[in-house]
């Protein structure tokens, strides 16, 4: 019974105590491991003249210098965007740089989009800002131990400042662009979608409340926080869709392509596979221009559409980032291998709801050509598409700037009927891995002689779903077409470079379509033929191994923890069996033919006493009665020696053996015990077999006719004990307890519940059954019960023994008379003046229960007759029942009821 | 008061290692309406289905393919085949149905004989308290698994009957072959029945402490779902890694070609450590308690 004493609760409160400790240090933030330095550092002071919003964040790791890493932001955003990813770097011993380039935020100054002489001379200023600290690692004087590492806007930044600056020492561009020219324009056609993306985002200038942005905003409605120039550009683009040479020059001017060839410092191209901005081309073009310096090229499978992509390739980016920064930057750790790595979607991670992605490590880059090369062929005839006029409507191949909600649409891809001609290949046979972008010759007839078309590799499921990888399309703009087909010229069309896996009984299907939101189209409606070369679709693949992740490690784990477990498991059950056999089984050989003998028992619950102290013993032929009231503590007693509950001090030996929980010396013992216990959806019969079966013990041991009988229960055992009387269960009990005939029966009120006849009936059971040496212990509430069916009683009483012995001797002749007498106040009177008297109660009008204590029963009768009181009936009390109230008082009230 | 070394110390015939034996224990259990009818069920679950499929016709919707599309993309090749039918069974029987009925086999096994009373028979026997609960918990482990079986294998011949032998699909990666169907789909199975030893251990360890078997069950249940709830908040951060529940679903991983083994591994250790500290607080609390009832 559980109860709330005090050691229960301090260990519970104790446990809650440790769990809250372990949730509060799971959930507590921990020290910060940098301190950070904000500040406003002037940047380049020219024509537009900025002051940057910087923060500096310093480890604490006790050093006094430390590398540095600048990290630049994305377009659109502030210092605080790459905030978290700075903190970490600082973590790793990095003082990292972090501030919000011109035209964004708190930072004054326009964009002017990484133009060498305002965003890029800004970085310098930064740079020299770095190296006058004292806390700052020196290469040399004014040239401080420093890489560039950021995405995008930030990655195009590492770029040209790596150009520009031969201070940078290491940098890590993340999806980013090579040339502007040839990311904004894809083969020659406008990509309006992302340019209108940016170009809104530059108007607020990263602030989110518009027009009264950040300080120095003084922005036109048209241009906001651009540079004129720049504005003008956009403006002049985005109304004819055309690259103008002023614009291309700006372009040029901006773009890593122009200046890959001075960039002197190690770089790790980082590119993303779901981004239809700066595709995987964008970085290839970037590996092949930077011929002075070592590049690595990592491929993963977030972007400007995917974003930061599973965690697997997050802490693969990262891992490469801080492997690359630690080697070039900080000097410590070994060159960075040139292998080559990408990852591949090949699942959803069912716990944290996004996808996984497996990585792959080849030994060196392969550009978008692959390693190999496998050929598919798809088939069609030639057809002919529409363009629409102004370019709508058009096919969604995906949403610029809507992040991972464009990859939504990657699945769903959309063509317009009439606007896309479709060539499919037969079902493959095998699966095929396509790593790089895929080539195709075809050939268009434009009655215009110009033609803009969008070429996508569409991966067919047996049921005809397509799925279009990433969104990502090749829009071509072609001049000097032929009139009709025939004389058409094959046209070569790099598509996409794509991460994907073809499964087996998939088809490839290349659509050329006429018009995407993504892109400008042309403003006059067109009609155009396309057909194929020769249908021959190359697809490059890259024999890449699996890269090992954690998962190999908690493998191990696993094993380590299941090895345990056995270990654990084994080693319990032979300590167990050890200590069970080494357990030295000693007899008490005065008691060894004894079956039961009590000392000293006591057994507490908290602070309180069930049972103070009880000794007793039974006897061979004994029927032995534990007669106490209502919670003298006879259960209690029993349960103790029935194994059921330890004992807080005292021993019970049972045939000399001392008894503990599970001894199996209990084996000797039939019991019952605080009522019957039975299956209610077994038969009483099948529960008497399920209880002999339990014990394992021989089934002709059992004696099952005999218990029958007892149990008288006739046909009724054939029925489920649920549908008992609690007469019938208690029989059953009975039954049970003696099964196998054992030498000591202990029965706990045995004939609760029994009608008079069964009662009578239980009487000689009882008697009959202590003969050839075996005993019985009947514990009872009923005095009668106890004088007519036992040899022996032993009265307990508050937990403790009050009177043991001979049944006959505890009733024997008794001190107590009762007279009936005619003046009870003249009696009382009386015998109040009689000396000797232990005491005497008053029982009704005319009822005096006396205690003779010393004095004869004579000499009270003659006091009470001199005294002139008439007595009627003088009477011994020689019932139990007397003995009983006179050895355990009047009240009945026990120590609790338990 | 001399002492004497003995051997043995029992009646003629008991011997402690026999007492309670697994055979025992099963026909115990095997013969009590709760585990007749949880057997049954698994039984009549994917009858229920096939019939509800049946009478809702062909309802397959276009579903999202990111994150929870894969729940619809299982719904919709539910009835691709017997091995897709077996697995849609599974998929929707893993969140409450198995978990109540690993509950009931576990955490009834001790309570109820405590509250029917004859659990201190059994220990007065004597059965080693060890023994006995090591009995008891190798026996609901085999229930539970059983009705596991019984449920897959079942669905799987019902599901073929109607719908054929044809290839596993699921969602992101190829069709999978019949044979290597048949072995992911007993990977799933043997997952989730790992996954559920969380349960099995908690309910067992319950069933120590209660005289109530519906305590037991019910209380292992709703810690369950409270667990499952915490899990659901992202708030909580790295803390939802330490859930039992929080690789519940890790089994998908199963069904990817490669097969994403990283959340089926670390849930198959969040299990079996939890599964043991359950065990052994039980063990540890059973050989120490009073049994009062």
């Amino acid at each position: 019974m559980p109860s709330l004493t005090r050691p229960r609760l301090i260990g519970g409160a104790l446990a809650l105590c440790v769990l809250l400790g372990v949730v509060i240090f799971a959930a507590w933030p921990a020290r910060a491991a940098f301190s950070s330095v904000d500040a406003m550092i002037p940047g380049a002071q020219g024509d537009d003249p900025a002051t940057l919003d910087a923060t500096l964040y310093l480890p604490r790791d006790g050093a006094a210098q430390h590398p540095a890493v600048l990290m630049p932001h994305g377009f659109g955003g502030t210092k605080e965007s790459v905030a978290d990813d700075a903190k970490q770097l600082s973590e790793h011993g990095y003082a990292v740089l972090t501030w919000t380039a011109r035209g964004f935020g708190r930072s004054t100054g326009h964009i002017h989009l990484n133009a060498p002489e305002y965003e890029v001379a800004d970085a310098s200023k930064l740079l020299d800002w770095l190296a006058a600290r004292p806390d700052i690692a020196l290469n040399g004087p004014g040239d401080p131990k420093v890489g560039v590492a950021g995405g995008s806007y930030g990655g195009g930044l590492a770029l040209l400042l790596a150009a520009k600056d031969k201070r940078v020492d290491a940098i890590v561009p993340m999806i980013t662009w090579n040339n502007l020219a040839t990311a904004l324009f894809p083969g020659g056609v406008f990509k309006q979608a992302w340019a209108g993306v940016f170009f809104s985002s530059g108007l607020s200038g990263g602030s989110r409340s518009g027009a009264g942005g950040g300080a120095g905003t003084s922005g036109s409605p048209e241009c906001g926080r651009w540079a004129a120039d720049m504005c003008a550009a956009y403006l002049r683009i985005a109304t004819t869709g055309k690259l103008d040479d002023e614009t291309a020059k700006m372009l040029a001017d901006r773009s890593p392509a122009t200046y890959a060839s001075q960039i002197t410092a190690p770089t790790l191209l980082i590119q993303g596979e779901a981004d239809t901005l700066f595709p995987l081309s964008e970085a290839d073009a970037n590996a092949k221009a930077i011929t002075n310096a070592p590049v690595r090229v990592a491929w993963f499978t977030g972007g400007h559409d995917g974003g930061a992509g599973p965690q697997s390739d997050q802490d693969r980016n990262k891992f490469l980032t801080l492997q690359w920064l630690d080697h070039y930057v900080r000097g410590k750790g070994d060159v960075p291998a040139n292998s080559f790595t990408y990852s591949r979607i090949t699942g959803l991670d069912a716990i944290e709801r996004g996808t996984l992605a497996t990585g792959y490590s080849v030994d060196a880059y392969p550009g978008l050509g692959g390693d190999s090369t496998g050929t598919q062929t798809v088939a069609g005839p030639a057809q002919q598409i529409a363009s629409p006029p102004n370019g709508t409507p058009a096919a969604l191949s995906s949403i610029p700037g809507a992040g991972l909600a464009s990859s939504l649409v990657s699945g769903a891809s959309t063509d317009v009927p009439g606007q896309y001609a479709r060539f499919l290949s037969q079902p493959l046979a095998d699966g095929v891995s396509i790593v790089g972008a895929p080539t195709i010759s075809i050939k268009a007839a434009s009655a215009t002689g110009e033609a803009t078309l969008f070429v996508k590799l569409y991966d067919v499921d047996p049921k005809g779903g397509a799925t279009l990888a990433n969104g990502l399309v090749a829009p071509l703009h072609l001049t000097g077409l032929a009139k009709t087909i025939d004389e058409a010229a094959p046209v070569e069309v790099r598509l996409p470079a794509i991460v994907r896996q073809v499964e087996s009984g998939h088809r490839l299907s290349v659509v050329v379509a006429s018009a995407d939101q993504a892109y400008l189209g042309p403003i006059a409606p067109a009609t155009y033929t396309i057909a194929l070369t020769d249908g021959s679709l190359t697809l490059p693949a890259v024999n890449g191994t699996p890269i090992v992740t954690s998962a190999a490690l908690w493998i191990w784990v696993l094993v380590g923890l299941v090895a345990l477990l056995i270990i654990g498991v084994v080693a319990a059950v032979v300590i167990a069996r050890l200590r069970g056999r080494r357990k030295v089984r000693t007899v008490i050989s005065a008691y060894a033919d004894t079956p039961l003998h009590v000392r000293g028992l006591r057994k507490t619950y908290g602070s309180f006493v069930a049972v103070e102290n009880v000794d007793f013993t039974v006897e061979r032929g004994q029927v032995v009665g534990l007669l106490g009231p209502n919670g003298a503590g006879k259960t209690t007693s029993l349960r103790v020696l029935m194994g059921l509950t330890q004992a807080t001090a005292g021993e019970v030996l049972i045939f000399g053996h001392r008894l503990a929980p599970g001894a199996p010396v209990l084996s000797r013992i039939g019991a019952l015990v605080e009522g019957p216990g039975f299956l209610p959806h077994l038969t009483g019969e099948q529960n008497l077999y399920a209880y002999w079966r339990a014990t394992g013990r021989p089934w002709a041991d059992a004696r099952f006719a005999e218990a029958l009988e007892i149990a008288g229960l006739g046909d009724a055992v054939k029925r489920r004990v649920k549908n008992y009387s609690h007469g019938m269960k208690q029989r059953l009990a009975v039954a049970q307890a003696m099964l196998g005939l054992p030498e000591l029966l202990v029965l706990d009120e045995p004939t609760d519940g029994l009608d008079p006849p069964q009662i009578a009936e239980m009487r000689r059971v009882l008697q009959k059954y202590a003969v050839d040496g075996r005993a019985v212990l009947v514990s009872s509430h009923l005095l009668a019960e106890v004088e007519q069916t036992c040899t022996h009683a032993v009265v307990v009483n508050k937990g403790r023994v009050v009177a043991a012995g001979r049944v006959e001797e505890i009733v024997g002749d008794t001190p107590t008379t009762i007279f009936e007498v005619s003046d009870i106040d003249l009696a009382q009177k009386t015998l109040d003046r009689t000396e000797g008297l232990a005491g005497y109660a008053v029982d009704g009008t005319r009822t005096l229960i006396v205690e003779l204590g010393e004095a004869p029963r004579s000499a009270v009768v003659a006091a009470l007759v001199r005294a002139g009181v008439g007595v009627d009936r003088v009477a011994p009390r020689r019932r139990l029942e007397d003995a009983f109230l006179a050895l355990v008082g009047e009240s009945t009230a026990g120590s609790g009821d338990r | 008061m001399s002492e004497v070394a003995v051997t043995e110390t029992g009646v003629a015939g008991y011997r402690p290692g026999r007492t309670l034996g697994l055979r025992a224990e099963w026909m115990r259990q095997w013969r009590r309406r709760r585990t007749q009818l949880a057997l049954g069920f698994m039984v009549l679950l994917p009858l229920v289905i096939l019939v509800a499929f049946q009478l809702g016709g062909d309802d397959s919707s276009d579903g999202g393919r990111n994150g929870r599309g894969q729940f619809s993309q299982l719904v919709d090749v539910a009835t691709a085949g017997g091995l897709n039918f077996a697995l849609f069974t599974l998929f929707v029987s893993a969140g409450f149905l198995l978990v109540v009925v690993v509950a009931l086999f576990n955490g009834d096994t001790v309570a109820s004989e405590a509250s029917w009373g004859s659990l201190r028979y059994l220990l007065a026997v004597p059965v080693p308290r060890a023994r006995l609960l090591g009995v008891k918990l190798v026996v609901a482990l085999a229930y539970s698994a059983l009705a596991m079986v019984v449920l897959v294998a079942t669905a799987l011949a019902v599901g073929t009957l109607r719908y054929g032998w044809h290839p596993l699909q699921s969602g992101l990666s190829a069709d999978l072959a019949p044979g290597p169907g048949v072995v992911r789909l007993l990977a799933v199975t043997g997952y989730l029945a790992m996954n559920l030893l969380v349960v099995a251990g908690l309910a067992f360890l319950l069933s120590t402490l209660t005289d109530a078997p519906l305590g037991a069950v019910g209380g292992a249940v709703l810690l369950y779902i409270v667990s499952s709830i915490l899990d659901q908040i992202t708030a909580l951060g790295n803390i939802r890694n330490f859930l039992p529940t929080h690789y519940g679903q890790a089994y998908l991983g199963l069904l990817t070609t490669p097969i994403q083994w990283d959340g089926v591994v670390k849930g198959a250790i969040a299990a079996l450590a939890y599964a043991a500290v359950f065990w052994s607080l039980a063990w540890f609390r059973f050989l120490r308690k009073d049994v009062t009832s």
